[in-house]
């Protein structure tokens, strides 16, 4: 061995092709494997990406499975309309579920904490969702850079009876090679996307032109400040708080969700050029800006998963 | 891909706390500025017990903290995947695995994968017995490069000597198990010596820092002058793609070699062969051009269309039709890592799982199991969990399965437990065994359908289950009358009976148990063969093995009859006074008492123990020849 010489470098485009084929891959396996499996969409960057890998893996017939959007009710107006454009789009046969029983009981982000309104309004959706149609495979978004907690998250993670993650029974996952066979009441969640970082998911959306909500975009929109917190008004359910009047900042989205926990960021950012740059020299993780992971520590996405969150 | 560096670099990363392995690789982790500001600030505010770090400081061992329920309760879960983003732009895909109980199933997983393994050795404490357990893992799943990294440099003053005498040893040992490179690194996570930045503390090393190491790091086939055959193209089909327009095409990718239009490809599962007519990917809609691949390359997912129809279904595999084949073989020999809580079971049907294809499969012979720290092989009957060693494994039907150091896509298996449906061990093939090639079978011209002719009937399996003493051999022997007198030819399995003579040699053991299943039901598919109907009367305990024995048959030839008896009845009947002995503690294994039995959950039949014979004669007798 002798020192370096001058080190080649590897273009940015070949690490997204290796991503790109392994996702495929975990994509064909889920469609083969399953009896009935659901991409779960939940319109944000990781799920426009998600979407479009799937077209590929099974290019140039059509995806050959149902998509389900778990909805809150309080997602941005833009997300939804971006939802039934897409899905008219791409000819997708689209499920919505939602916990109604919830919505009927008037629950909101307001009335409840942050937890238990997530674990109504999405685990418990969620769960629903897939009892109702009997899916045994739903495929979603998450990455292993997210959260601490996600490092040890299979690509196949399996789910007990009642969508119960237990730590202890994940298979190990040897090569390429995954064993989808379940127990009678066990499920699957796979995650395509495990090994992708959010820049990779940027970079790829911009070579790949993948279309993407307008709201990751810098432009003006209404917002209040909150707890440090930039809330956009997105329609008049938020209820305003004394002395607080809605401003109009140019700011985007990070990460997107339900709009009265999600935080805003101010960027100047309006092409995606600028995005991807703004992202590449970006220093915090994107979970900052969510208040959703707040409550109850860092160690809170762990106990939202034992219950059968994503 | 000459003259392109390899851009995702699969790395394993092994050694416990005490050798400083959190540390390194959160120090390699920062400073390649692959953590985001939030964690590292996380890794400055906290502090474990016993902590000697200044707070403001990185404690870079937080870095890669577990899980809360590790923490807490103090048990490692399993491999941690991280990613790190050298300067060169090469992805680094980490498998950290933890190094404590449950070592080997762990670092196996982690390195099934690796291309490159960092193996720490704590430079004060010299090699130890975990040192050869790593090494001889990471050797064993196929990781062809090996970096030694001598942690705590600073401990030993920096000594040229105590490093020179510690890769001395860890190069000893990789020569012995033919691992093709080792890289060995003095370092010191503490301090950051040698680790992204050149020490100058340890002036005589003039080779490679960590990070260099890994920036630096080719496939040995992919190096300029390498003299390696090409590798053979392997192509496990995933999915069937039909579209508009007449179009079949095969989903996979290709793990193996590359494969361009027009090549002449086999079916390597029906030894048909076939041209690869186009190579089809998504982006051929891409402004509405036709553009296939002229060309696709080991780790690319395509699509591949044949010119002419041949029969592939998924879990088949298309492979190169000239040069290193690969044919379908019914016998390996493999090395296995056992990973179940329950020990392996002799003749016990798994599910081997190799890439999209799962076949039934048994392990029929264990021949040594690997001391993983000396590198002895021992003489052993079973595999317990973490264990690893050579066995012997059959496959229901003929399967092409590659060595595993030739491809490890198409050589590396699962076994999954029928009934619990998890992964019980990963196994490596080293050969396919001479006989399944030789033996033949040869094709009579009397078959099933002429026997069925001369018989008048056809042939069954009545497979009777229940405990001992629920009543199977007098429901069969009863059964077997009425038959006779209505001329159909019969012949009764007893379980009692068959131990005295075919299956003398077994116990009562779980694995014997299997075992014991395994002949009778081979024996009562040659019986059926001969167009004869067969009672089987056998308390045949476990669900998994029963199943095993329906799998030899058609679908209806095998009649799963539950005889079921309560135990408080078979135990006061006792009819060989086995409840008793067992209840002084004499027979330990009897089912229902010391051994568990596990019901048939859908059987064809269910006939009561305590009922009227008659009755369940005449059910028998009418599901056999009808109404």
């Amino acid at each position: 061995m002798t020192t370096p010489q001058s080190v080649a470098s590897v273009p940015y485009s070949a690490v997204l092709d290796e991503l790109e084929a392994e996702a495929i891959h975990i994509y064909r396996e889920t469609a083969a494997a399953f009896k009935n499996p659901v991409l779960l969409y939940s319109i944000g960057k990781d799920s426009s990406v998600l979407l479009h890998l799937a077209v590929k893996a099974f290019a140039p017939a059509p995806i050959p499975f149902p998509v389900m959007h778990i909805d809150t009710g309080w997602k941005f107006r833009e997300m939804i309309e971006f939802r039934d454009r897409r899905a008219a789009e791409l000819g997708l046969d689209l499920r919505i579920a939602q916990n109604v029983a919830a919505i009927e009981e008037g629950v909101t982000p307001f009335t409840h904490g942050t937890h238990e309104y997530t674990r109504l309004m999405k685990t418990v959706a969620l769960r629903e969702g897939l009892d109702r149609y009997g899916f045994d495979a739903a495929v979603g978004g998450a990455r292993r850079d997210e959260e601490r907690s996600r490092a040890k998250e299979r690509i196949f993670s399996l789910r007990e009876p009642g969508h119960q993650w237990d730590p202890r029974k994940q298979r190990p996952e040897f090569w390429r090679t995954a064993n989808t066979h379940l127990a009678p009441g066990q499920s699957m969640r796979v995650f395509p996307l495990s090994n992708w970082t959010e820049l990779d998911v940027w970079k790829y959306i911009q070579r790949e032109s993948i279309p993407i909500p307008d709201l990751y975009f810098a432009k003006p929109r209404p917002v209040v400040e909150r707890d440090g917190t930039l809330i956009m008004v997105d329609d008049d359910r938020l209820p305003l708080r004394e002395g607080e009047v809605p401003d109009l900042r140019t700011v985007r989205f990070r990460t997107l969700g339900c709009y009265p926990l999600t935080g805003a960021v101010v960027s100047t950012a309006d092409t995606m050029e600028q995005l991807v740059e703004e992202m590449a020299g970006a220093k915090y993780s994107e979970r900052s800006g969510r208040l959703i992971d707040g409550e109850g520590g860092s160690e809170s996405m762990e106990g939202k998963k034992k219950e059968g969150y994503f | 891909m000459a003259g392109t560096l390899t851009p995702v670099l699969h790395l394993v990363t092994c050694g416990s706390v005490d050798d400083g392995k959190s540390t390194l690789i959160g120090r390699l982790l920062a400073e390649t500025n692959s953590v985001p500001i939030d964690t590292l600030e996380y890794a400055r505010r906290t502090r474990r017990g016993g902590s000697t770090i200044p707070v403001g400081d990185i404690d870079y061992s937080l870095l890669t903290d577990g899980l809360e329920a590790e923490r807490e309760q103090g048990i490692t879960i399993d491999v941690a995947y991280r990613h790190m983003n050298l300067p060169n732009g090469r992805r680094v895909l980490v498998a950290d695995s933890p190094g404590h109980e449950q070592y080997t199933r762990n670092m196996a997983v982690a390195a099934s994968n690796g291309d490159v393994a960092i193996l720490m050795v704590d430079a004060a404490r010299g090699v130890r017995p975990q040192t050869h357990r790593h090494l001889t893992i990471s050797a064993l799943m196929g990781v062809k490069t090996i970096i030694v990294a001598v942690n705590k440099m600073d401990l030993v003053g920096f000594e040229h000597a105590t490093f020179e005498e510690i890769i001395g040893i860890v190069r000893t040992t990789a020569a012995r198990l033919d691992v093709p490179e080792v890289i060995a690194i003095p370092v010191s996570a503490v301090t950051g010596d040698n680790i992204t930045m050149r020490s100058g503390n340890m002036p005589w090393f003039q080779g490679p820092t960590l990070l260099e190491a890994l920036e630096q790091w080719e496939p040995l086939d992919g190096r300029p002058g390498a003299e390696v055959a090409d590798a053979p193209f392997r192509f496990p089909v995933q999915f069937i793609v039909r579209a508009e327009g007449n179009f079949r095409g095969y989903a996979g990718t290709v793990v193996s070699g590359s494969v361009a239009t027009g090549d002449k490809v086999l079916i390597a599962d029906s030894g048909r062969t076939a041209h690869v007519e186009r190579i089809v990917t998504y982006d051929l809609h891409v402004d509405g051009h036709i553009a296939d691949l002229d060309r696709a390359e080991a780790g690319e997912a395509v699509t591949i269309t044949l010119d002419h129809e041949v029969d592939v279904t998924r879990g088949d595999v298309i492979a190169a039709a000239t040069g290193d084949l690969v044919q379908p073989a019914d016998r390996f020999a493999a090395d296995m890592v056992w990973i179940g809580e329950e020990p392996l079971a002799h003749g016990r049907s798994y599910l081997l799982v190799c890439g999209p294809r799962s076949v039934p499969a048994t392990v029929t012979n264990v021949r040594h199991r690997l001391d993983v720290v000396a590198g002895h092989e021992h003489a052993a009957r079973v595999l317990e969990m973490n264990d690893i060693g050579r066995v012997e494994v059959a496959t229901d039907k003929p399967i092409p399965m590659d060595p595993y150091t030739v491809v490890r896509d198409t050589g590396g298996f699962l076994l999954v437990d029928r009934v619990t449906a998890d992964t019980v061990a990963a196994g490596m093939v080293r050969h396919a065994m001479r006989r399944s090639a030789n033996v033949v079978r040869h094709d009579y011209a009397v078959d099933v359908d002429a026997r069925r002719l001369l018989m008048g009937h056809d042939a069954k399996v009545v497979w009777l289950t229940g405990l001992s003493g629920a009543g199977k051999s007098t429901i069969a022997d009863a059964a077997v009358r009425r038959l006779h007198s209505l001329g159909v030819h019969t012949f009764v399995l007893d379980g009692d009976n068959v131990r005295h003579g075919l299956n003398k040699d077994l116990g009562f053991t779980p694995e014997d148990r299997a075992e014991n299943v395994r002949r009778v039901a081979e024996v009562s598919k040659l019986m059926a063969d001969a167009g004869i109907v067969v009672f089987v009367a056998l308390v045949s305990p476990f669900i998994a093995d029963r199943r095993a024995a329906r799998d030899l048959f058609d679908p209806g030839q095998f009649l799963e009859v539950y005889v079921d008896t309560p135990l408080e009845v078979v135990s006061e009947r006792d009819t060989k006074g086995l409840y008793a002995k067992a209840a002084q503690g004499s027979l330990p294994n009897l089912t229902g008492v010391g051994q568990e039995y596990e019901a048939p959950l859908t059987p064809d039949l269910v006939l009561r123990g305590v009922g009227d014979l008659d009755a369940s004669v005449e059910v028998l007798v009418r599901a056999i020849v009808g109404e």
